[in-house]
C-alpha cells in the first residue's frame, strides 16, 4: 500500500507538488493523469526515493526513506542498460542483492516466459523493438519481486498498436502477479482502459483534483458507452486545467 | 569497395612517378627507388631495429598516460568536486606536446625518459578527456535505474557508468595512441643517446641528403600507425558488440 500525506516539493523557487495526498491499496491499479509538465514524474520519483520532499510518504504504513526494495520503477525513457543483454538487464537487481546464480537464472527464465520473450535472452537492447524494450524494462523492475510498481508514462513513445498490445500485456501480468501499480500517463484512454481508479492532477503545482473509480469489467471495450462517458468526464476535468492555464497566461500579459 | 581503394593507391603512386620523372631531382626520388630503399632497410633488419626502439618509447609513454589519465578522467567525470580541477587540464591541453621538449630535456636529459615524457604528454589529454566525457555523459536515467534497483554509488560506477563509457574510453585510447606515435618522431628529432629510432633514421638520412631513406622512414611510420589504429578498431568492435 502507498500512502501520501500532504507531500510538497519545490525545485528551486518553483513549487511543483502541493499538498498531494493519495492512497493506493494493496493490489490496486491506479492511474494518475494530469496536464503535461504538471509534476507527475516528480511525484513518482519522490515515492521511489529518488527525490527529496516535505510531507509523509508511507509504504505499508512504514515511513519511506530513500530507495525502497519494495518498489520497482519503470522509466519514461528507454532506460535499459545498453551494454547488458536482455537477461543481463533482468538480473541486474538480483545481482545487486547477491542472489545466487542458479536462482537468478531461474527467475530470468520465468520472466522471459511471462513476458513472451523467448529467444531474446542474449539479445542487446538496440536489437529489440521499442515495445520489446519496454517489456524488458518492466521485467527488470519485477525481477526482485517488489510489491509495488511505479510506472512513468512507460508506453509514451510507442505507436498506437504496440501501445494497446502492451496495455493488455500489462493487465495480464498484473492479474498474475497481484502487484500494486501506480501508473502515470497523460493519455486518458490508457488510464480508463487500465485502472481501478483514475486520479486527476491539477496543473503545476500539482495536487489531486478529483478521483474516478472505474468499475467496468475487464477486458474493457474502448468503444462501449460506459467507457466513453467516463473518458469524457475525465477529459473535461483535464481540459479545465488547460483552460485555466491559458487564462492565467493572458492575465500575465 | 576494395578494388576502389587499390585503384586510388595505384593512381597516387603513378602520379608520383610521373612528377618525379618530370622534376628529375634527387630530392624527389621516384616511388620505385623509395620502394627499393625500403626493401633494403627491411631485409637488412635495420628498419625493424629502429622501429622496435621507437615502439618501446611509444608504449612506455602511452601506458603511463593510461595509468594517469584513465583514473583521473573517470574521477573528474564522476565527482563534481574533482571536476573543478578540469580548469587546470583545460589550460595545459592547448600547449603542444612539442613545446614540452625543452623542459623534458632539462628534466630528463636526452635519454629514454625524455622521449617517454613527451609521448606521455601527447597521449594523456585525449585519454583523460574522453574518459571524463564518457563518464559525465552517462544518461541520468541509467544511473537512476541502477539506484532504484538498489545499487550503491560505487556499484553504479562499476556496473553502469564504467561499462557505459567504455566505448568513449576506447576511442580516447585510440586517439591517444595516434598522437603518441606522432609525438615520438618529433621527440626523436631532438637528439639521442643511442643512435636508433625511426625519427633518428630520418634525421640522419637528411644530413646525408638521402631523400629516399627519409621517405622510407616516413612510410614505416605511416604503416605502423595505420596498423596500430586498425588493431585498436578491431579490438573496439570485438569488445563493444552492444553498440548499435
Amino acid at each position: 500500500m502507498i500512502t501520501l500525506d500532504h507531500v510538497d516539493k519545490t525545485i528551486g523557487e518553483l513549487p511543483v507538488l502541493e499538498a498531494v495526498s493519495l492512497r493506493v491499496r494493496k493490489g490496486q491499479f491506479v492511474c494518475l493523469v494530469g496536464p503535461s509538465g504538471c509534476g507527475k514524474t516528480t511525484l513518482l520519483k519522490c515515492i521511489a526515493g529518488l527525490r527529496t520532499y516535505q510531507g509523509e510518504i508511507r509504504i505499508d504504513e512504514r515511513l519511506s526513506q530513500g530507495v525502497n526494495p519494495m518498489i520497482g520503477y519503470v522509466f519514461q525513457e528507454f532506460s535499459l542498460f545498453p551494454f547488458l543483454t536482455v537477461g543481463g538487464n533482468m538480473e541486474f537487481g538480483l545481482k545487486i542483492q547477491k542472489v545466487p546464480r542458479k536462482e537468478r537464472n531461474d527467475i530470468v527464465r520465468s520472466l522471459i516466459d511471462l513476458f513472451l520473450l523467448q529467444g531474446f535472452e542474449t539479445a542487446y537492447p538496440h536489437e529489440l523493438s521499442g515495445g520489446m524494450q519496454k517489456k524488458v524494462a518492466i521485467a527488470r523492475a519485477l525481477a526482485t519481486d517488489p510489491e509495488i510498481l511505479l510506472m512513468d508514462e512507460p508506453f509514451v513513445s510507442l505507436d498506437a498498436q504496440t501501445r494497446n498490445m502492451l496495455q493488455k500485456e500489462l493487465l495480464r501480468i498484473w492479474q498474475k502477479t497481484h502487484k500494486t501499480i501506480l501508473f502515470v500517463t497523460h493519455n486518458v484512454d490508457e488510464a480508463v482502459f487500465l485502472a481501478d481508479k483514475v486520479m486527476v492532477l491539477t496543473r503545476r503545482p500539482a495536487t489531486i483534483k478529483s478521483e474516478f473509480p472505474i468499475d467496468l469489467e475487464r477486458e474493457r471495450d474502448r468503444t462501449s458507452s460506459e467507457f466513453v462517458s467516463v473518458r469524457k468526464e475525465i477529459l473535461r476535468e483535464l481540459e479545465e486545467e488547460y483552460v485555466e492555464q491559458v487564462d492565467k497566461g493572458y492575465k500575465g500579459i | 569497395m576494395r578494388t576502389h581503394k587499390v585503384f586510388i593507391v595505384l593512381t597516387f603512386i603513378a602520379a608520383w612517378e610521373v612528377v618525379a620523372v618530370l622534376v628529375n631531382s634527387r630530392f624527389l626520388p621516384s616511388p620505385l627507388l623509395v620502394g627499393a630503399t625500403f626493401w633494403g632497410l627491411l631485409s637488412s633488419g635495420a628498419l625493424l631495429q629502429h622501429a622496435a626502439v621507437s615502439l618501446a618509447r611509444v608504449m612506455a609513454g602511452f601506458l603511463l598516460a593510461i595509468a594517469v589519465g584513465l583514473p583521473l578522467g573517470v574521477l573528474m567525470g564522476w565527482s563534481p568536486k574533482m571536476e573543478n580541477f578540469s580548469v587546470i587540464i583545460e589550460m595545459l591541453r592547448p600547449i603542444p606536446p612539442l613545446a614540452w621538449i625543452p623542459l623534458a630535456m632539462l628534466w630528463f636529459g636526452i635519454g629514454f625518459q625524455s622521449k617517454a615524457f613527451i609521448i606521455f604528454i601527447g597521449a594523456l589529454f585525449p585519454i583523460l578527456s574522453n574518459a571524463l566525457l564518457g563518464v559525465r555523459e552517462t544518461e541520468p536515467y541509467l544511473v537512476e535505474a541502477g539506484k532504484v534497483l538498489g545499487a550503491s554509488d560505487s556499484q553504479i560506477l562499476q556496473t553502469i557508468i564504467l561499462p557505459n563509457s567504455f566505448p568513449s574510453i576506447l576511442e580516447g585510447l585510440r586517439i591517444g595512441l595516434g598522437i603518441a606515435w606522432m609525438c615520438l618522431v618529433a621527440a626523436e628529432l631532438t637528439g639521442l643517446k643511442t643512435p636508433l629510432g625511426l625519427g633518428y633514421l630520418i634525421m640522419e638520412a637528411r644530413d646525408l641528403g638521402r631523400a629516399d631513406t627519409v621517405m622510407a622512414g616516413m612510410i614505416a611510420i605511416g604503416v605502423i600507425g595505420y596498423v596500430m589504429n586498425i588493431a585498436l578498431k578491431w579490438m573496439e568492435n570485438r569488445l563493444v558488440r552492444w553498440k548499435p
